[in-house]
């Protein structure tokens, strides 16, 4: 095995050219080609049926749904969608798919010739930079089983003594987006395409056509990459790192697979066109199968499927249901909002843009919304290993707990104690502000005494305040404060104090 | 393929893509017998100009769909009834040789 070449020195003499190939999982009820439900994380084989099986005299037909989300996701990318296409069979034997062959399309996809504008974040947290990605086509497919390999080391395939197959996932619908070759300044190409594929997560999710979870495989990721010499217009030949399973990996591999083919073609060696496996311990590729030439799949249009022709009214009508993009709409709501680059990315990298978005249309301040969902249940969030979006508090009963701090009944201090009765399932914020006692006293009766109490205990603090060190009132406030456990109205009990020492 | 011409190398390549094991007879047999089949399929092309598409399905029909509504399926038992071999209710498979 030859050296790999620094990232950095790499690019003094080549220029990378890349090509992405994103397989999206859909989310519907149903397989694309049978009825059997497609639900995550079900016992082995009870998602089954003769269609997805391969048996004999099985009859598949599309899933109408699945269609209406590829034309969705093909609108998204800017593309053409076919006015007439077929489906068509990818033979090859693998036990993965009973049937011999996966149900594919192939010279006729339904989405072509499209694209979309990215921006990729630049490193000091300033103004990004757009790239146009330009997308080839996106296509139709099926899922394959899943296999555990036994008898070997680590469930691998080396060494197994036989396989075990669980069809559930062979026959959801897949739909592969395939760029067209990228070709960006060397030192972009990782963070280009770890932005592409974020940027077509996020579009998925705002399209509702998928999880789009890569750690669940409902977002894979294959990364095509080659190297041409500088100043040569001779395309190198690529290999194919498969399953990328992170934004990160996705970054990482171009930046291994960079080193990696730089120091082959420095040794005067050929790279060898296969397919790789990324490996996530060390940010390493490692040789898979050789690839087949296309034509080894022997495609032919699958004749048990009738071609698939939506009508223009039909694809107008589902181009209305398009989500603004969302870099666009990330865009406006950070100029509604009066967001800093950085707070936007904090908010998108949280998970919680659609729960600011919530909060701030519930009635609260861009800035308080930041503060308790950046702040407090970030943190928790972060704790306890959930998703803020599933912590269980919704953004309108954070927004009713800014009204509560603005209506002067608790404090912010309060407010974490009605954040962790909400959370706990104590009811709404209203509740657990009752239930709890937790109301901020600002009965001036109450008050007074507290504060008279405080001037007592800090004589020497009060000799300061009354010589007009008024700054020293903090200590006596912080006093009254941990005599009424937090709930007192502390602007109240400041002008108390300096009433009473003036 | 649009040339009729079949080599015997040809015939082993597609034998092995479809895993079919061949003797050499075969081998030599069908190099000889494709050809023929292919010419066979060459009138059919002369006789349809290019005012006639080529189709793939029998029916001219398009858009055959059905609602996203799930339908019970078969029981594990059932989907594995017809397996040579099963173990952990999943379909057990030979050693996946010379494979990644």
């Amino acid at each position: 095995m030859t050296a790999l070449v620094a990232f950095e020195d790499a690019l003094t003499r080549y220029d990378p050219v890349m090509g992405l190939e994103v397989h999206v999982e859909l989310n519907t009820a149903t397989k694309m080609f049978c009825s059997c439900a497609t639900t995550f994380g079900a016992e082995p084989n009870t998602q089954v049926c003769p269609v997805c099986l391969g048996l004999p005299g099985a009859l598949p037909v599309v899933n109408a749904k699945g269609v209406e989300s590829a034309i969705r996701i093909g609108l998204a990318l800017n593309c053409e969608i076919a006015e007439w296409c077929r489906f068509a069979r990818k033979n090859y034997f693998y036990p993965d798919m009973p049937k011999n062959f996966q149900t594919s399309q192939y010279d006729e996809p339904i989405a072509f010739d499209g694209y979309v504008d990215l921006t990729v974040p630049a490193e000091d947290g300033g103004e990004g930079e757009t790239y146009r990605i330009e997308i080839e086509r996106a296509h139709m497919e099926e899922d394959t089983g899943k296999s555990l390999h036994v008898g070997g080391a680590t469930g691998r395939i080396h060494g197994a003594s036989h396989s075990l197959l669980d069809y559930n996932r062979a026959g959801i619908p897949l739909i592969e987006i395939v760029t067209k070759t990228i070709e960006v300044p060397g030192e972009k190409a990782p963070a280009v395409a770890r932005a592409y594929v974020n940027y077509l997560r996020d579009l998925m999710v705002a399209l509702d056509v998928s999880d789009a979870r890569m750690d669940q495989g409902s977002l894979r990721a294959d990364v095509n990459l080659s190297l041409k010499p500088r100043g040569s217009d001779v395309l190198g030949t690529r290999s194919e790192t498969k399953n990328v399973n992170s934004f990160r990996s996705v970054e990482r591999a171009v930046r291994y697979e960079i080193g990696r083919h730089a120091g082959i073609l420095d040794a005067g060696e050929k790279v060898v066109q296969e397919t790789r496996h990324f490996h996530e311990a060390d940010g390493s590729t490692s040789a898979g199968r050789e690839k087949s030439d296309a034509e080894d799949y022997r495609y032919f249009p699958e004749p048990d499927l009738a071609p698939v022709a939506p009508s223009r009214e039909w694809v107008e009508e589902l181009r209305r249901t398009l989500p603004e993009p969302p870099a666009e709409r990330r865009k406006r709501l950070q100029a509604e909002w009066g967001f800093s680059d950085l707070d936007m990315r904090d908010t998108v990298g949280a998970g919680a843009l659609d729960l600011v978005a919530a909060t701030i249309a519930a009635g609260t301040t861009p800035a308080a919304a930041k503060k308790w969902w950046l702040g407090e249940l970030a943190r928790r969030s972060n704790e306890t290993g959930t998703e803020i979006a599933e912590l269980g508090i919704t953004p309108q009963q954070v927004a009713e707990i800014q009204g509560l701090i603005d209506a002067g009944r608790i404090n912010d201090k309060l407010a974490r104690s009605v954040f962790d009765g909400v959370l706990a399932g104590e009811g709404t914020p209203e509740e657990v502000v009752v239930s709890r006692g937790l109301e901020v006293v600002s009965d001036d009766g109450a008050l007074s005494e507290a504060v008279d109490q405080a001037i007592a205990d800090n004589p020497d603090v009060a000799d300061k305040i009354r010589g007009g060190k008024v700054q020293a009132a903090g200590a006596l406030i912080g006093a009254v404060m941990k005599q009424m456990r937090g709930q007192a109205d502390a602007a109240r009990v400041r002008e108390l104090i300096l009433e009473k020492l003036s | 393929m649009s040339s009729s011409a079949i080599s015997r190398d040809d015939v082993a390549h597609l034998a092995s893509l479809a895993r079919i094991d061949l003797s050499e007879d075969e081998l030599d047999r069908l190099g000889a017998e494709l050809p023929a089949i292919l010419e066979h399929v060459k009138v059919v092309q002369q006789v349809a100009g290019d005012d006639v598409p080529a189709m793939s399905h029998p029916i001219p029909v398009t858009n055959v769909l059905r609602a996203d509504e799930v339908r019970t399926g078969l029981t594990p038992e059932q989907a594995l009834s017809g397996a040579p071999d099963a173990e952990e209710q999943r379909f057990s498979v030979p050693q996946i040789l010379g494979e990644e």
